[in-house]
């Protein structure tokens, strides 16, 4: 059902926890669905210096949410809002199509932590424009397959 | 790395006994029990002694157990064959909201071809009432179908009081037993039943074969159309290595009744007790004490059930969820849902069921792994920090 890299990073999670002081926070997901990202961000010199997360959610979820932050890590905050779902599937080496949600999820929850930050510290971003903090939470939309 | 099967409720292995038995049914007793040569006498006189060891561990006539292709075949026939065949009386059957899908999806066919099905709430424990069950039977209701024992939760439903409503106002009873048969004593009389839904696979014997009790006077169409077999009620060529099977795992069962009962009960409650004293924040699902000796039912709170499921295969166990993401749908199961369970703690069940094969020392290792996997699942989670720490 899942890669080696799903399961290894479902494991072995990188960066799992929270930063204390973090300069942004971003959670996204819904508890009805069965997932909930949060991820925690420290920018310093407008590069991502620390990332964590926290997941309730499954497998794929938890492992989408520690690739995601491995991919992150370092990068300028320009960078990591140009990182995709896309990008998080392949450092997973696939995900089954019911569960490609969850690198949604993981996008959603950076963009959500970039913004919180940009939010606070009154920053602007071109990867942030048209972003809405508040939109539906309707990941689920993204494919839907009948068993 | 020593593997430990909890999932006896999904499947069972077959017993050694079973398949010795079977075997010789594949190859030197290979006739078709239709046929008049010695090869097919071979199968027929199996296909009957098996009917009639089947048909006593359950108090029943030999000629009315009827060999299926297993338990979704006998309840679509159940219900099908018995709906359409007494139409004169009525088209209004009576079930309940936590049943196996071979009994929900059919019943959601039957309502597609102008048929009404009342589907009865459970309580908390996943029990039906009775009064409830009483007032919904109208003139027109042809028939009740209420499952024994529930796949998921556990929950034995008061079976014999069912039947005797059912007898009380004319009403023809089904129960799906595909659970119950083998973990608890059964007599069709006793209970009142007028049909009753069997699978092999759950008992220690074969894949794709079952049976379906229909007492004698019952009017029911037939499901599968063809040749006479099964005295004209179910067509196909026998599978006479199947039935010998599900015979002779119908026998064990039978004869260690008492023995397998006494100890899955104490394997099982030695399980609950370990998970509910070891881990916080866990609920047990289904009735505390009318249920399958087996089954073990818990929410844990703060995780979701398929990253539980994951964590248990990686230290052996197999165990399953009736979360949303192994179901391949959005829901929690409806089982979980009918129950009362909110989304967030039905997203973390876990359900072990446990069988023969089970020892007290894999009892005691899946509460010790998952007190362990527990932790580390909720040490990420971002619903337990906002409990733990107030945050």
């Amino acid at each position: 059902m899942y890669t080696d890299k799903v399961m290894d990073h479902f494991m072995n999670p990188r960066n799992v926890g929270e930063i204390e002081n973090a300069d942004g926070i971003g959670e996204v997901g819904n508890i009805k669905c069965g997932d909930i990202m949060r991820i925690y961000i420290k920018v310093e010199d407008n590069v991502i210096a620390d990332i964590k997360f926290k997941t309730f959610g499954c497998g794929s979820a938890i492992a989408a949410s520690s690739v995601a932050t491995e991919i992150i890590m370092g990068k300028t905050v320009e960078d990591a809002l140009k990182v995709t779902n896309k990008q998080v599937i392949d450092a997973l080496g696939g995900l089954p199509p019911v569960k490609i949600h969850c690198s949604v999820l993981a996008e959603q929850a950076l963009k959500a932590a970039i913004y919180d930050y940009a939010t606070k510290n009154n920053l602007e971003f071109e990867g942030l424009k048209g972003y809405n903090p508040v939109q539906d939470h309707d990941h689920h939309d993204v494919v839907d397959i009948e068993f | 790395m020593k593997r430990i099967y909890m999932d006896y409720s999904a499947t069972t292995p077959v017993k050694q006994e079973v398949l010795e038995a079977m075997l010789p049914y594949f190859t030197e007793h290979f006739g078709n029990a239709s046929s008049i040569h010695g090869y097919g006498q071979d199968a027929k006189r199996a296909l009957e002694a098996s009917r009639a060891i089947v048909a006593g561990t359950i108090g029943a006539p030999a000629d009315t157990f009827y060999f299926t292709g297993g338990g979704s075949e006998s309840d679509n026939w159940a219900l099908k064959g018995v709906m359409k065949a007494n139409t004169a009386k009525g088209n209004h059957l009576i079930t309940c909201k936590i049943e196996h899908h071979g009994i929900l999806h059919t019943c959601e066919t039957l309502e597609k071809e102008g048929f009404e099905v009342t589907y009865l709430d459970v309580d908390s424990e996943g029990m039906v009432s009775l009064e409830a069950l009483e007032a919904a039977i109208k003139p027109s209701t042809v028939m009740i179908s209420i499952m024994f024992i529930n796949n998921e939760i556990g929950t034995m439903q008061p079976i014999a009081e069912i039947g005797k409503i059912a007898r009380k106002h004319g009403v023809i009873f089904h129960t799906d037993a595909v659970q119950a048969f083998g973990n608890v004593k059964i007599d069709v009389d006793e209970l009142n039943v007028d049909l009753m839904s069997f699978s092999a696979h759950k008992i220690y014997g074969p894949k794709g074969i079952g049976g379906l009790y229909i007492r004698k006077g019952i009017k029911i169409q037939n499901l599968i159309e063809g040749g006479a077999q099964e005295r004209k009620r179910r067509a196909g060529t026998e599978n006479i290595p199947g039935i010998v099977g599900f015979a002779k795992a119908a026998e064990i069962a039978n004869e260690n009744l008492d023995a397998h009962i006494e100890k899955l009960t104490y394997l099982r409650d030695r399980l609950v007790k370990g998970i509910l004293e070891s881990i916080e924040y866990s609920k047990y699902n289904g009735h505390p004490t009318l249920r399958h000796p087996g089954n073990v039912n818990v929410c844990f709170e703060f995780i979701e059930g398929e990253a539980l499921l994951l964590s248990l295969n990686a230290k052996g166990i197999a165990g399953s969820s009736g979360s949303a993401c192994t179901s391949g749908s959005l829901d929690p199961s409806h089982v979980l849902m009918s129950i009362g369970l909110p989304h967030e703690i039905a997203h973390g069940s876990l359900r072990l069921s446990l069988g023969d094969f089970n020892s007290e020392e894999e009892v005691d290792y899946a509460v010790e792994s998952l007190v362990e996997i527990v932790h580390k699942l909720r040490m990420m989670s971002p619903l337990y920090d906002k409990v733990k720490g107030g945050k």
